[in-house]
């Protein structure tokens, strides 16, 4: 028997299909999709079928699928501006596979990330004064610049960058507008922001690259991925990789690690202010395990099992990729339904993980749900999926994890914050395929310890 | 004591060699390989270690 089309979602217009809804209001499209079609519907980008599947069996397909069938290379064609021609999703199967394979992930690597990402709080605290305030989207997004170059490229690189990178990346991540599904290059506000942002980080690595390459050359073990890529000589004794390729790599390194990590961490420091009861049990977790001396970079690899479960219900709720997606190389069958060859297919984290019957009361933050016996992240791991799941699972949770417990073990051991808005007024930006943080949102912080405004300081005894 | 690997979800991140080495081995490119497929008590607690601190959850402990 053939198998069934699958339903297509109400809404659309003639010319775009659904896809000024999924430029302006993703989450709702997609809502509305399970609300009518159920577990596997369709909707229309542009004359192309998406395919989207919700429920945990047409999710496990999704994500055990071999790249041989759903394809992640033709998936994003907005990644490909950023990253530059030949780089990740521009790269067969076989290559993305090594690259992703990276060895700066590695378990053995994980506690030197810890000490640096601590170091990289201190560092961006050091300027702070006994209270402020910070708006979360550039502060983590400038702190995680630091930690992911730092981690993944190297200190000494992370050393020769400032503000201006991570203001320079954030309008690449700008540019990630759902209509490059029609026109990478559309003439729009964006695109043009995204490709002078690139042109911009070219210039900053090639400056770096200059000023190495006119300096004394690097002591053995002192060399970082820089260095290690301004060496490779092709056959003439040239150097093999430009500064274009090399940001390219860079940008591409980077991006699966940044907004994610950075939206997380917000979002985590947000839900916690929201909830104060259970902010005040995570303080009195991190206390008890730090006050006996106990090293972040050692901590920051075991358990803080309610640190975990904050972030765990954080990613739940506001998911950094709400909508994961391959494309179709070959007819195939999803639940019963027909997928075209050709086909765009997503799965959704936004959706999936607020599937009541997986997840009961699935619009509050219960971080309880984590523990035993619930383990509902473990229970339901095809459709609790921040981190997507099966082979292409993101191959850098593990060290997302530790890094937002060695940011988190800082902050929260030296501050207290508050939210400096209505709870409610936090939320995020989805008009960009990169979800960001909207603006304002905005936090005050406090020295623990310190006196609030006003308290006259207690003076030392005289005399003596 | 039995260890099942799903190598379909194994990523090579090398948690399972750090908790339990005598078990599990994870070449610099590639996946797991458990080198002792029916591990004695005495890993017990190790193995659990590495199944519960697998980043891909790819590992099984079974007790038939």
């Amino acid at each position: 028997m053939r198998p069934r089309d699958a339903p297509v979602v109400s809404g659309g217009t003639a010319d775009g299909g659904h896809l000024e809804e999924l430029r302006s209001a993703p989450i709702e499209l997609m809502r509305r999709l399970r609300a009518e079609c159920g577990d596997v519907g369709a909707f229309d980008l542009a004359g192309r079928p998406v395919i989207l599947l919700t429920s945990a069996e047409a999710n496990e397909y999704f994500f055990r699928a071999p790249d041989e069938d759903l394809d992640q290379a033709q998936a994003y064609p907005f990644m490909t501006p950023i990253f530059g021609k030949g780089v990740v999703f521009d790269a067969s199967p076989e290559r993305r596979r090594e690259a992703l394979h990276n060895q700066a992930l590695r378990g053995d690597m994980m506690r030197g990330h810890a000490q640096t990402i601590a170091d990289e709080v201190d560092a961006m605290v050091a300027d702070w004064a006994d209270a402020g305030e910070i708006e979360l989207l550039d502060w983590f997004a400038e702190l995680t610049i630091y930690t992911s170059s730092a981690c993944l490229i190297g200190r000494k690189f992370r050393d020769q960058l400032d503000r201006r990178f991570a203001e320079l990346y954030h309008e690449l991540e700008r540019g990630t507008d759902a209509l490059a599904f029609v026109d990478p290059h559309a003439p729009i506000e964006s695109f043009r922001r995204r490709d002078a942002a690139r042109a911009g980080l070219v210039g900053l690595v090639r400056q770096i690259m200059t000023d190495r390459a006119a300096g004394p050359p690097p002591r053995r073990g002192d060399r970082d991925l820089l260095d290690v890529l301004m060496s490779v000589r092709d056959g003439d004794g040239a150097s093999m990789f430009a500064a274009d390729e090399i940001t390219g790599m860079f940008i591409s390194m980077m991006f699966a690690g940044h907004h994610t990590s950075s939206g997380t961490a917000a979002w985590t420091l947000i839900e916690l202010l929201r909830h104060p009861a259970e902010l005040a049990r995570v303080v009195a977790e991190l206390d008890g395990l730090y006050s006996g001396g106990a090293e972040i970079s050692f901590q920051a690899l075991r358990e803080i099992p309610r640190l975990e479960a904050a972030v765990k219900e954080a990613l739940r709720l506001h998911p950094p990729l709400i909508l994961l997606l391959r494309a179709a190389t070959r007819d195939l069958e999803v639940c019963g339904y027909q997928v075209p060859a050709g086909a765009l297919v997503g799965a959704s984290p936004a959706i999936s993980n607020r599937i009541p019957q997986d997840f009961p009361d699935p619009d509050a933050f219960v971080p309880g749900r984590y523990a035993e016996p619930r383990q509902e992240d473990l229970v339901h791991r095809w459709t609790w999926i921040p981190f997507g799941a099966g082979r292409h699972r993101c191959v850098g949770a593990n060290f997302a994890m530790i890094q937002l417990k060695a940011i988190f073990s800082v902050l929260l051991r030296d501050w207290e914050f508050e939210l400096a808005q209505p709870p409610e007024s936090y939320r995020n930006d989805h008009s960009k395929m990169v979800v960001q943080l909207a603006r304002p949102c905005v936090v005050r912080y406090r020295r623990r310890g310190a006196r609030p405004a006003g308290t006259p300081a207690a003076r030392p005894a005289a005399g003596g | 004591m039995r260890i099942e690997v799903d190598l379909d979800l194994c990523q090579g991140h090398a948690m399972c060699e750090l908790e339990a080495p005598a078990v599990f081995s994870v070449p610099r490119k590639g996946k797991v390989t458990v080198t002792d497929p029916q591990p004695p008590e005495s890993e017990r607690s190790a193995v659990q270690a590495a199944v519960r601190f697998c980043p891909a959850q790819a590992l099984k402990l079974v007790d038939d």
